[in-house]
């Protein structure tokens, strides 16, 4: 079956839009087929600077033929009826039509047969559109073409389309069509510099090859293979290793169509400056990467880097290293004397500036921020054995690197700066910590910290930001979350589970809303809407570990909890002794006595609380289950006051023999109303016994 | 580049050199070459010759020298390639020709950039001017890593669509030429290109003015007067476009570009303002919306009038 090559040539396309653009021609292009009856066998897109290319073969030579019936008038139906029939369907005469029974009477039926299209039409058809409506997240126009309405919008202006249709055997057949002047034909261009003459193609595997001798490799994933390996390899012939960076990568192998790895250096003095400093000059402003030296200790940056150019220069690639080496030069100069420039005001200092810039429009000045953090991280910080002295001076501290040089240019150092210059001012270690720290965990994988400090001003700084918000009702919804609300949720959630800390949730929220300016009018709510927001972040947490998030519904439904370490606590248990044979026998019992009790319940329209009488018990397993629910409610309430609740669990295994025995022996719904009262209300006694640990009527089996 | 040039008027020999190859390059691809505006502006884009022509649907293909005013970068001379000061070479051509990429990478090799020994790059750029009510999309061009020209397809300006589409190239002259000379500190540039004694360098030329200006823009520049002029200067603007449509009718105006002169005073004494610290955070935007409000009906103005019109 024949493939499809297309090729969209235009100027550069920005890097971080290639690859979505690649996906979405291949997601268009094969959707668009499928849906006019051609089903292909492969698809693959690819992107450079310069192209988005696709690939699509095994694509049917025609669409199948297509039969439908069409009903028409009554036999005997009037003449402009059966004309108008007849002109609809294209029939000659009535003869030609099929005549069909029904109830209704006897009706004239048109066959008609719509045979499949050439493939290769169907794509002249479709392509042209999917150019024009392609979702560019930015597009422009350009040209003497834009001066007229309809003009063509493209990432940057397009210059060729290649579009090829046809089987490896043969010569292939151009996809014939025209998108704003530019005719489709297979005519390509090579690399800008190196190879810019026109190229014939004829099919994606002598396009391919084509282009790779012509310095263009088609291929993001091969482009980056390339980088990394001769980026890595450069730094090990000279003694370093380079340091990683994904994103740099991509980003980078969306800016050449032909990667040519070199290194250069730069002054050692420049290492002065902190090497998260350096790092982000080089990646941010170069996009080129780091090396480490593995001979120092925790190694630590070399004064080299390693850029990815364009061309494979005339002289080896001299001149590109000296020019990459000069901005460079001048770059480092710049953050060293931001950095130096920032050594000399103390963080403190920094802090009236504050007063100017606001937070949210609803939530006040930074200053009033800080001040709201410093109160309510002082409170936190006996409840995390922290120093609460320190906790103070963090938490005034914390945010004063916002304002420096080195975090005005690079944002994503902020914290660490802050750290630095708190050093060097001769802060207490853990105070300097805190102000990188009290950032932390930004996400999911990142780390957690521990030190008291760090955390009393971690959590007063996030639950600040959430009460705040909620406050304002600026709560995240659906995709949207532009506070990055959830992210701090889930850092309140991780900082006091990963530290084992006992604090009341809704008392600290409570705290913080009381320091706050605005005044919702639902404030009695706000706390516990925010422990639901909590039990939401945490079931998400626990889907994501592959745990089971609806044990955390089972431990919330007890009501009261707001003590985010015990409920983690005790979902933990609940979930471990769920797995054993006890737990989910158990399970089926508790359940199977809330289903009997349900019903009856809804038959009686009465609720069967209360204890059960003991001279009512007629039968052995009646009395046993008694008697273990007694003894286990003990036991497992015992446990449970210590928050020992695996012990909780164990003690719960011990009403699966007797429920089990109950249930294979007794009939609940006894002749006698009395002893039938009594057997429900024993039902309820196991549902309450359980209670102690958790509501297991809520877990899914 | 040209061999029978003289040495000392070689691009990588002197600064005069390096603009009249520019000039040469440009003026052979049909431009007209213009020389820079007779008033204060921050960028080449604020020229008339850009900003009003860029409207309309008459083609204009033109190269100019502007000197750009930032008032907040100043650093009294003290830093090797920051000025308050300097000069960008401009070009427009409307429509955008197709080659437009191609006569750029040669107006570079006119200048000594041979692209078979440097890495020249497109690096994605959007241009937005809040000031103008201008935006467009294109690249900074990187030369070796370093951004030496800002490369914009003008899709919008004065909040007019721009039909046809202009390409606009901004190249930063002190910093390429600079790095053609291979002089790390911009007062040291060779101006004039000769040896010795004969030598005129960029600092002979700046240097003076550079430190003046600083103290003037930073700490004496009469911030009373600057906001009267401001408001005279849109007041005037104002007055111009509103006498400008020829018997009140709005089809066709007669003072789009003294109009104009008033909106390019406006945004160099609000650009002045700032520099002395006077407007804060939230007057700034206001400031800034002011200037876009001029600029926008003189861009109303100028497709009313004969260049920037219909036919």
């Amino acid at each position: 079956m024949p493939d499809l090559l297309l090729e969209l040539f235009s100027e550069e396309i920005p890097a971080r839009m290639q690859a979505k653009a690649a996906d979405d021609l291949r997601r268009m292009v094969t959707d668009k087929l499928v849906a006019e009856g051609l089903v292909y066998e492969g698809a693959k897109a690819f992107a450079t600077p310069r192209r988005l290319a696709l690939t699509v073969h095994g694509i049917p030579a025609r669409q199948p033929d297509l039969k439908t019936e069409r009903r028409g008038p009554k036999m005997g139906a009037p003449d402009a009826a059966v004309q108008g029939f007849l002109k609809a369907t294209g029939l000659q005469s009535l003869d030609e039509a099929k005549i069909q029974r029904d109830p209704k009477g006897d009706f004239y039926i048109a066959l008609i047969e719509k045979p499949g299209r050439a493939a290769i039409d169907v794509l002249a058809e479709i392509l042209p559109v999917i150019i024009r409506t392609f979702p560019w997240p930015k597009s422009m126009r350009w040209g003497a073409r834009s001066g007229k309405p309809g003009s063509l919008n493209w990432v940057r202006p397009l210059h060729a389309i290649t579009a090829t249709f046809g089987i490896e055997t043969e010569e292939p057949d151009v996809v014939k069509f025209a998108v704003d002047g530019i005719e489709s034909g297979q005519t390509t261009y090579g690399h800008r510099f190196l190879a810019p003459g026109a190229i014939n193609v004829r099919r994606f595997e002598d396009y391919d090859a084509k282009l790779l001798a012509a310095k263009v490799v088609l291929d993001p994933e091969r482009r980056k293979d390339a980088i990394l390996t001769d980026a890595k390899q450069l730094a090990f012939a000279q003694g370093f290793d380079l340091v990683e960076d994904q994103n740099l990568l991509d980003e980078v192998a969306g800016l050449v169509e032909w990667p040519v790895v070199l290194m250069g250096s730069f002054e050692p003095e420049f290492l002065a400056t902190p090497a998260e400093v350096i790092r982000a000059t080089i990646r941010n402003n170069q996009k080129c990467f780091v090396v480490s030296d593995p001979k120092s200790n925790r190694g630590k940056l070399a004064n080299r880097f390693i850029l990815v150019a364009n061309i494979e220069a005339t002289d080896g690639g001299k001149t590109i290293i000296a020019g990459n080496e000069r901005v460079i030069r001048a770059r480092l100069s710049d953050a060293k004397f931001f950095y130096e420039t920032d050594l000399k005001t103390k963080l403190e200092d920094r802090l009236p500036k504050f007063e100017q810039i606001v937070f949210h429009e609803k939530l006040g000045t930074q200053a009033a921020r800080i001040k709201r953090i410093e109160r309510l991280a002082a409170e936190i910080a006996p409840l995390v054995g922290a120093d609460v002295a320190k906790v103070k001076r963090a938490a005034h501290l914390a945010k004063a690197d916002l304002l420096t040089e080195v975090v005005g240019e690079f944002p994503e150092v902020q914290g660490l700066m802050g750290k630095y210059y708190a050093l060097a001012q001769g802060e207490d270690e853990s105070v300097a910590a805190a102000c990188e720290e009290h950032y932390k965990p930004q996400g999911p994988a990142d780390r957690v910290p521990t030190d008291p400090v760090s955390v009393a001003v971690a959590l007063a700084d996030k639950i600040d930001t959430l009460v705040g918000f909620w406050a304002i009702d600026e709560k995240p919804t659906g995709s949207k979350d532009p506070y990055a609300l959830r992210r701090a949720a889930l850092g309140v959630i991780r900082l006091i589970a990963e530290n084992a800390l006992r604090l009341s949730l809704v008392r600290v929220a409570a705290s913080a809303l009381a320091g706050l300016s605005v005044k919702p009018a639902d404030a009695q709510k706000l706390p516990s809407d925010l422990l639901a927001f909590f039990a939401d972040r945490l079931k998400v947490q626990l889907r994501e570990q592959g745990a089971r998030h609806d044990l955390v519904d089972a431990v919330f439904a007890l009501g009261g909890q707001d003590d985010l370490l015990m409920i983690v606590r005790r979902v933990d248990a609940l979930g471990k002794f769920l797995e054993t044979d006890d737990g989910k026998n158990l399970l089926a019992g508790i359940k199977r006595a809330s289903n009997i009790l349900g019903i009856e319940e809804k038959k009686d329209k009465r609720n069967f609380e209360g204890a059960p009488e003991p001279a009512l018990y007629g039968l052995d397993e009646e009395k046993s289950l008694a008697k273990a629910i007694g003894e286990v409610t003990a036991e497992a309430s015992a446990a449970v006051a210590k928050e020992d609740f695996a012990a909780a669990m164990t003690a719960m295994a011990k009403l699966r023999p007797p429920v089990d025995a109950f249930f294979e022996k007794v009939r609940v719904n006894d002749d006698d109303p009395k002893v039938r009262e009594n057997r429900l209300k024993l039902l309820g006694e196991i549902r309450s016994a359980t209670r102690a640990v958790a509501d297991f009527s809520k877990i899914q089996d | 580049m040209d061999a029978s040039l003289p040495a000392h008027m070689r691009p990588e020999r002197s600064f005069q050199g390096f603009i009249l190859a520019l000039q040469r390059f440009w003026a052979e691809q049909g431009c007209v070459i213009l020389q820079p505006y007779d008033m204060e502006m921050g960028a080449g884009t604020f020229h008339p010759a850009t900003t009003l022509r860029a409207l309309g649907p008459k083609p204009w293909n033109a190269a100019y020298v502007q000197p750009s005013r930032r008032p907040k970068d100043g650093r009294y001379g003290e830093n090797p390639n920051r000025m308050q000061h300097y000069y960008q070479f401009q070009v427009i051509m409307k429509p955008s020709p197709p080659n437009l990429q191609e006569l750029y990478l040669k107006s570079l090799a006119a200048i000594g950039i041979d692209s078979a020994v440097h890495d020249i790059r497109f690096v994605e750029d959007d241009w937005e001017s809040p000031t103008l009510g201008a935006w467009g999309l294109g690249w900074e061009c990187w030369c070796d890593g370093m951004e030496v020209s800002q490369f914009t397809y003008f899709q919008q300006v004065a909040g007019f669509e721009c039909a046809p589409v202009a390409g606009e190239l901004t190249y930063g002259l002190e910093r390429l030429a600079m790095y053609v000379q291979g002089v790390d500190r911009v007062y040291d540039l060779n101006f004039n290109g000769r040896d010795g004694d004969a030598k005129v360098t960029y600092g002979d030329v700046f240097l003076q003015a550079e430190k003046e200006y600083s103290k003037h823009n930073f700490e004496v520049a009469d911030t009373a007067m600057l906001f009267e002029q401001f408001k005279m200067a849109e007041a005037a603007c104002k007055k111009y476009l509103d006498a400008g449509w020829r018997e009140g009718n709005r089809k066709e105006h007669l003072m789009a570009l003294p109009a104009y002169d008033q909106c390019i005073k406006a945004s160099h004494v609000f650009n002045l303002l700032d520099a002395r610290g006077v407007i804060s955070v939230t007057e700034r935007q206001s400031y800034i919306l002011r200037v876009r409000e001029l600029a926008k009906a003189c861009g109303e103005a100028w497709i009313h009038t004969e260049a920037g019109g219909a036919a």
